[in-house]
């Protein structure tokens, strides 16, 4: 039975602002969804909630019909922010700092990092300063560190906001190959042509609600809700 | 004036190599002072920078507040509040530090504890909040993503101390007041002089190239202590390990 994220009747708001008003939605493992929805609709907020790096107000988490709390949430999902960070360190140590708290064992951090530093095409880069590398590369690194955790729910925040064909491209490749049914895959973007070439199932959010969910022809081919149907066209005024 | 200047440059390169005691002596002790101060100061400002850079509680920002306005406490106003703790009748005048070089030295410490807490927390609490994180999302537990953030901000600490150290190396009021070097005849208490006191006693002699050329050495040692910490900050900042090794080994290291 593959993995499943469930979240129910989640809300969230900052001070007078609703970030996030009912949100009910879930995400199976084997399956790319994509969070959908222009600058500002909530996307970020419900990757955070999801990633258990804040809490919501209300509403429920279940993960394999289990509630889950914040806590237990980082402990099987891995966020992949839109802005990379880096530590001040080698690539080395950026990519193995998850996998030492783990206490995985020397030799096998040895050999994950360079598996996962080839699956992004950065074989070699071990020792360059992550914060001297580019926007492209740090993207690539802040992959390959997630990658290297096999968590179980995957989150991908805007994953190739302002890079070049090439680096989305092979961000793009990388993410497809780690699909499988023990791993959830959530990734938001605004970016239309990308959710319509990597996405199994589209999550349309708007002003904090979900207006669509529907799997990824559907939603470009026959848009249920006039706002999807309007934003798939391009006629979306935000 | 120029004249002054010329001169005061050949008497510091005179008084460095004539070999005189007493200027070896009064550069020693003003580094102990500062050395000292700026390490004590360290004990207890870096716990309170944590605390204030790292954790939220109600009243923060009060308590940051006040620590900013004390970076800018006249010396002299604490020198005499020193002077007034440790003399013989003062709370802390069983101690005997009054008119010592650790009495100095620990008012140095205060003197310099607002900077370090302020520079400390400020980079702490301005430390990329994505660090912080990317520090649990990769399973870092609260503590522990903690300490990472001061690693990552270790070098922001370690130019905070340096500032303290040059506060604490330039000062005068406390050196004044607590060493009482510029008593008497300059001799009685010269075993507290420091730089800056020796600049003001020249001064008062009417040796203004001596006093110029103490200057000259105060601003040499504050330069040289900058550029050494700009040279590791780029050699950090570089590539790290194989310039510092390049660097090692062009210095005959092995």
């Amino acid at each position: 039975m593959s993995l499943q994220l469930q979240l129910v009747d989640i809300k969230k708001s900052y001070r007078k602002f609703t970030a996030l008003n009912s949100v009910s939605l879930e995400m199976q493992g084997g399956k790319i969804t994509v969070l959908l929805g222009v600058n500002g609709a909530g996307k970020t907020t419900l990757m955070r909630i999801m990633a258990g790096l804040e809490n919501a107000d209300s509403g429920q988490l279940l993960f394999n019909n289990q509630n889950i709390d914040c806590k237990s949430l980082r402990q099987v999902t891995t966020l992949v922010f839109q802005k990379s960070a880096m530590f001040s360190t080698n690539i080395y140590e950026n990519l193995a700092y998850g996998l030492k708290i783990r206490k995985v064992p020397k030799e096998d951090i040895k050999k994950k990092i360079a598996d996962a530093l080839q699956a992004v095409r950065l074989s070699g880069f071990e020792k360059r300063r992550a914060k001297k590398t580019s926007g492209g590369e740090q993207q690539r690194i802040a992959l390959a560190r997630a990658f290297l955790l096999e968590s179980n729910v995957l989150l991908l925040d805007e994953p190739t906001a302002n890079l070049d064909p090439n680096s989305a491209s092979i961000i793009e490749k990388a993410i497809v190959s780690r699909k499988s049914s023990d791993r959830i895959i959530v990734i938001a973007t605004h970016n239309l042509t990308q959710a319509r070439r990597i996405a199994d199932e589209i999550v349309h959010i708007h002003d904090g609600k979900i207006v669509e969910a529907a799997d990824v022809i559907n939603f470009f081919e026959n848009p249920k809700s006039e706002i999807s149907r309007k934003f798939v066209n391009g006629e979306l005024e935000f | 004036m120029a004249d002054i200047i010329v001169q005061s440059f050949q008497q510091a390169i005179n008084l460095l190599t004539s070999g005189n005691p007493e200027i070896y002596a009064t550069v020693y002790r003003t580094i102990y002072v500062a050395g000292v101060g700026s390490l004590l100061a360290c004990v207890w400002s870096i716990p309170i920078a944590v605390l204030l850079g790292l954790y939220n509680f109600k009243g923060k920002w009060v308590v940051k507040g006040f620590f900013n306005a004390l970076i800018g406490i006249p010396t002299v106003a604490l020198g005499l509040l020193m002077y007034l703790l440790l003399s013989r009748q003062g709370e802390f005048g069983s101690l005997h530090l009054l008119y010592t070089l650790n009495g100095i030295a620990l008012g140095d410490a205060l003197l310099v504890s607002p900077l370090i807490i302020s520079f400390t927390a400020n980079a702490l609490g301005t430390a990329d909040t994505q660090l912080r994180d990317l520090a649990r999302t990769l399973g870092a537990s609260g503590l522990r993503t903690n300490l990472k953030l001061i690693r990552e901000t270790m070098w922001s600490m370690i130019l905070s101390i340096t500032a303290a150290f040059n506060r604490g190396f330039g000062e005068l009021g406390i050196a004044t007041l607590v060493g009482a070097s510029l008593l008497g005849n300059g001799t009685i208490f010269s075993g507290t002089r420091v730089l800056t006191t020796a600049i003001a006693l020249e001064t008062n002699f009417g040796r203004f190239d001596v006093a110029m050329a103490y200057g000259i050495i105060l601003m040499a040692i504050v330069i040289a202590l900058a550029l050494t910490l700009s040279l590791i900050e780029r050699l950090r900042e570089e590539d790290g390990l194989h310039v510092k090794l390049t660097f090692w080994r062009g210095l005959g290291g092995s």
